[in-house]
């Protein structure tokens, strides 16, 4: 469980990141953090695997204050895939980037094989098991940081603008994992700008603006108000949008995904037919 | 590090600031050559204090000190090895003479830092490109050492960045010995050299597709032009340098040891 209470937090530059955030992410959510740039949404999930630490106010990671133990510690609890990909890959082969983690943790040699063939299997790796992580595409690089972190199956997995550069079917893919993730009670966070996919797996929103939480709620609720969106820069889902232009023919305003848009469609459409 | 701060530019605006970046380079190197020709203290001090007020009309004390603070390690070996080698080479003798010896040596090293650390703090990297181009060197080198001066704190941001990364997974640097620490460095640098050289290569296609290099003539939005102050300046540098070349030639030079000792 994450338990943030009053964190502020200024950068050496005297920005100020965060002004205020209280928050409880209980074990098995999924939370998607939104906002514009710069609201401090990087900031924030930095704060909970200890790589940034609370200018003033606590962060709590299962009853354990961030302040007390180091990032490495942390981190065998909460994994986190940053944005860039390129940030993180150095090894000669793909095998040995995904293992680089496991050998920190100090992982046996039996488990450390193990869990990279299941990594690599996840994500689709195996035929680039020996390949140099600098020879794969964008979208390949960062399946690898995403499986060099699922290697050591943390308990909380927190992942930044993980949509970006990926097509439909990895976008597709991704929202499969979340769910498969979501299922073995995980706790999962993701960091994004990318309604249509926060719409299509429809988790717990938190909005940020300025480095407070501006909403809080299910993605319904959220992505449904206009008036909060356009105070985060936000567009609601395409689908929303014409929800909430065509309210006048007494369609719903909380809709969000196209299954739900067409059953309510189809029903109008028959009331007019009669 | 903290000697990088003290050349790292930042955008404010003073007399100093907008003095022609030809001028200050000349400036800084008239005392680099007056820093040279003395060996002894006293001629040393008037040069380091000549600058003080250059710092204070720059507004740039902050910076100016911690780039000296920086300086302090450098300075302390200089003054150490320089001290310890005459005193012993001398045969232990005379420890007054060689103590200010090396403090002139020390010094020197601290006015060359001084003036080139004023001269980086008050000149921003377009200023610089625009110098060197105006000075009819080619436009490539120019770019190149621009570019270079520019991207120095977006790839201290990186750096920072990659660390966080490998941090999150697992990676302690402080762990182990001397060449553990040095090895756990590895995941750090390959990316950022990686990624140095993706920039650098996305950097030159896009350049080349905003049509660098088309025509031989370039002209700029800026030209630097000379104004009051800058033949105030390069008066007075003509002034420190006559000077010192004058005294240097026509004068002995009393050593403080000798000064404090006429008194007494």
């Amino acid at each position: 469980m994450i338990e943030a209470k009053n964190v502020y937090f200024t950068y050496p530059n005297d920005v100020e990141a965060l002004k205020g955030v209280s928050l409880t992410i209980k074990n098995g959510e999924f939370v998607a953090i939104m906002g514009e740039n710069g609201a401090g949404k990087t900031t924030l999930v930095k704060h909970f695997n200890g790589l940034l630490k609370p200018t003033t106010g606590t962060v709590h990671i299962d009853g354990v204050n961030t302040t007390k133990v180091s990032v490495a510690t942390l981190a065998r609890n909460v994994g986190f895939v940053f944005q860039n990909p390129d940030h993180q890959l150095f090894s000669e082969t793909v095998e040995e980037e995904i293992a680089f983690a496991l050998k920190n943790f100090g992982f046996k040699e039996k488990i450390i094989k193990r869990r990279l063939t299941w990594a690599l299997n996840l994500l689709d790796l195996t035929k680039y098991r020996k390949t140099s992580p600098f020879m794969l595409s964008g979208g390949e690089r960062k399946r690898v940081a995403l499986a060099s972190v699922l290697a050591w199956n943390p308990k909380i997995l927190m992942l930044d603008e993980p949509t970006i550069g990926q097509d439909y079917r990895q976008k597709e893919k991704l929202l499969q994992f979340i769910l498969q993730m979501k299922a073995q009670r995980k706790t999962v966070i993701i960091v994004t700008h990318d309604v249509e996919f926060v719409a299509e797996c429809s988790p717990r929103i938190l909005l940020m603006r300025k480095g407070r939480i501006v909403a809080d709620g299910e993605a319904r609720k959220v992505l449904t108000n206009p008036e909060i969106l356009t105070q985060a820069s936000i567009v609601p889902p395409q689908i929303t949008q014409i929800f909430l232009q065509l309210s006048d023919f007494q369609l719903p305003k909380e809709v969000i995904d196209v299954y739900k848009a067409r059953e309510k469609l189809l029903n109008l459409l028959e009331a007019k037919a009669k | 590090m903290s000697v990088f701060d003290g050349l790292k530019f930042r955008r404010v605006y003073s007399p100093i600031h907008n003095l022609d970046p030809r001028i200050k380079f000349i400036y800084v190197c008239a005392i680099f050559v007056a820093a040279i020709i003395f060996w002894e203290l006293l001629p040393l001090i008037i040069l380091f204090l000549i600058q003080v007020p250059f710092v204070i009309l720059a507004g740039v004390q902050r910076q100016w000190l911690r780039s000296m603070r920086g300086a302090a390690f450098l300075a302390t070996i200089i003054f150490s090895t320089n001290f310890i080698f005459s005193f012993i080479g001398a045969g232990y003798v005379d420890p007054a003479y060689y103590l200010e010896y090396a403090s002139a040596m020390t010094l020197r090293f601290i006015v060359l830092i001084e003036s080139f650390s004023v001269f980086f703090l008050t000149t921003s990297p377009d200023h610089l490109g625009l110098a060197l181009e105006q000075t009819r060197i080619p436009y490539e080198f120019c770019f190149a050492f621009t570019t270079a001066v520019r991207f120095v704190p977006v790839l201290a941001e990186e750096a920072q960045t990659i660390m966080d990364a490998q941090k999150a997974r697992g990676l302690e640097l402080e762990r182990g010995n001397f060449l553990k620490r040095i090895r756990n460095y590895i995941p750090i640098l390959i990316p950022l050299i990686v990624s140095a050289i993706r920039r650098s290569l996305e950097l030159a296609e896009a350049m080349e597709s905003r049509a660098w290099g088309a025509t031989e003539n370039r002209t700029n939005l800026y030209v630097l032009k000379m104004h009051r102050g800058d033949f105030v300046l390069i008066a007075v540098t003509i002034l420190i340098l006559a000077v010192a070349i004058y005294i240097r030639l026509f004068f002995g030079i009393p050593s403080l040891n000798e000064l404090l000792g006429s008194f007494s």
